[in-house]
């Protein structure tokens, strides 16, 4: 029972608290799981989350940052006022629950569709692309210094590296091979500032309550790399859930998201928004091929995945109306 | 020449089967993968509707614009190169409605309800 060494843990580093209930696992892969459980304490009740890989899975895949510095940029960010969960603890080998950290848990909702059409949000939906700007310029202007240590990306290596992905999946596909051929023709070179990238922000990894975004997570692939990153992925088609015509994820327009990025002190390039979000498109479009290629191959033999290889023809059709728009 | 009921017939019977009566019987989480097995029957059924017809057409249309012949897999891959070297690009004749008319048909059987997809659909096809 998980749960014992959890009591165990927080009695070390949570005064007065008396024991957890209530652990649930949330989601998980062979590397890496997310809890849920309550820490009882004589105040009252405090929600927790625990994100860990169990004994035995110290290795991260080669793009994510890892466990250690997640839980530092989330409790960087955090001090910045940038929305995110307060890491209470990051796990040492006497919790004996394997690496990773254990943090506050936000309430609120992360499933994308709900919070497109959901009544709860409709008050705060016309806020959330300039408020999205905002975070989104809080996040890049944390303090380089204070970083943990992490991978450096710009472009030209991204387009390498998507380039490698696609031709090890031996994938024939036009499409992607245009949207190759565009990105090396508009590469636009190492940006001007290097800044902390959180590399997957965007509708579904942000909790959202009926005042606005909540907390930002999944920040396993950060990185250094050029800020616009960040501006082109959220804009990228698959994340508006249908609501195509509103490109920051469903919920409002690229002039929204710009204007509360620049309100925040910092300027944008539209152009390398552009470039990336058709990256974005193309990178999403050869994850769903490496989906079918564990499908195949690996562990991992559900519908869900072997489904989720069929949408690539969905980053098809965004990158054609990106790049060959029809009637015009 | 195999007997029937055809392949199209016997898979719509089993989605039917499980979206009429096993459906309302199952809940949770093994309701959201009953969904997606139900999914997967239909696109299935789909395809076997509709391939033959488009693999025939999108045959057609790389043999014009390539000048060779072949199955559909091998004309894609001769495509896919000729695109990466840059030997056919967006200024090529009949490259860009190729592609436009090879993703329709993808779709098609892929995610029919894709919002991008019927956006374009409605645009002419």
């Amino acid at each position: 029972m998980i749960e014992v060494e959890l009591s165990r843990s927080v009695a070390r580093w949570c005064k007065g608290a008396t024991g957890v209930t209530g652990a649930a696992k949330l989601s998980g892969g062979a590397s890496q799981e997310t809890w849920r459980f309550d820490i009882v304490h004589p105040d009252g009740v405090i929600g927790a989350i625990l994100r860990r890989s169990p004994k035995g899975y110290g290795a991260a895949p080669t793009r994510a940052a890892g466990l250690a510095a997640e839980a530092q940029l989330m409790q960087l960010a955090f001090e910045a006022g940038v929305p995110s969960p307060r890491v209470m603890h990051v796990l040492t080998a006497e919790d004996d629950l394997g690496t990773g950290f254990i943090m506050q848990r936000v309430e609120g909702e992360t499933i994308a569709r709900k919070i497109l059409r959901d009544d709860t949000f409709a008050a705060a939906r016309p806020h959330l692309a300039r408020q999205i700007g905002g975070i989104l310029a809080g996040l890049h202007s944390l303090p380089l210094g204070k970083l943990p240590e992490l991978r450096s990306r710009n472009a030209t290596q991204e387009i390498s590296e998507f380039e490698r992905d696609y031709r090890s999946l031996n994938w024939p596909k036009p499409v992607f091979e245009l949207a190759l051929r565009w990105l090396r023709d508009h590469d636009p070179g190492p940006s001007a500032e290097t800044t902390l990238v959180h590399g997957d922000f965007r509708n579904g990894n942000l909790i959202i309550g009926p005042d606005g975004v909540r907390a930002v997570l999944d920040w396993e692939l950060a990185h250094l790399g050029d800020p616009m990153e960040d501006l082109g992925w959220v804009c990228v088609n698959s994340w508006r859930f249908g609501e195509i015509d509103k490109p920051v994820g469903g919920f409002g327009t690229r002039e929204e998201l710009f204007a509360g990025y620049e309100a925040a002190g910092r300027k944008v390039d539209s152009a390398r928004v552009k470039f990336w979000e058709v990256m974005g498109t193309l990178r999403w479009g050869i994850m769903c091929g490496g989906m079918m290629q564990r499908f195949r191959e690996g562990p991992d033999h559900s519908m869900e995945r072997a489904m989720i290889g069929r949408r690539a023809s969905e980053t098809e059709i965004d990158l054609l109306r990106l790049l060959a728009p029809r009637g015009s | 020449m195999q007997d029937e009921p055809t392949p199209v017939e016997l898979t719509k019977s089993v989605a039917d089967f499980l979206r009429n009566d096993i459906t309302p019987l199952i809940s949770g989480h093994q309701a959201f993968k009953l969904r997606v097995a139900i999914n997967i029957l239909d696109l299935v059924t789909r395809q076997l509707t509709q391939e033959e017809g488009s693999d025939a057409k999108e045959v057609e249309r790389l043999r014009a614009l390539l000048g060779v012949d072949g199955s559909v897999t091998e004309l894609n891959r001769i495509l896919a190169d000729r695109i990466a070297i840059g030997e056919t690009d967006l200024a090529t004749p009949g490259l860009a409605e190729h592609l436009w008319a090879t993703t329709m048909d993808k779709l098609a059987v892929d995610q029919p309800n894709y919002a991008s997809y019927k956006r374009e659909l409605s645009r002419g096809g």
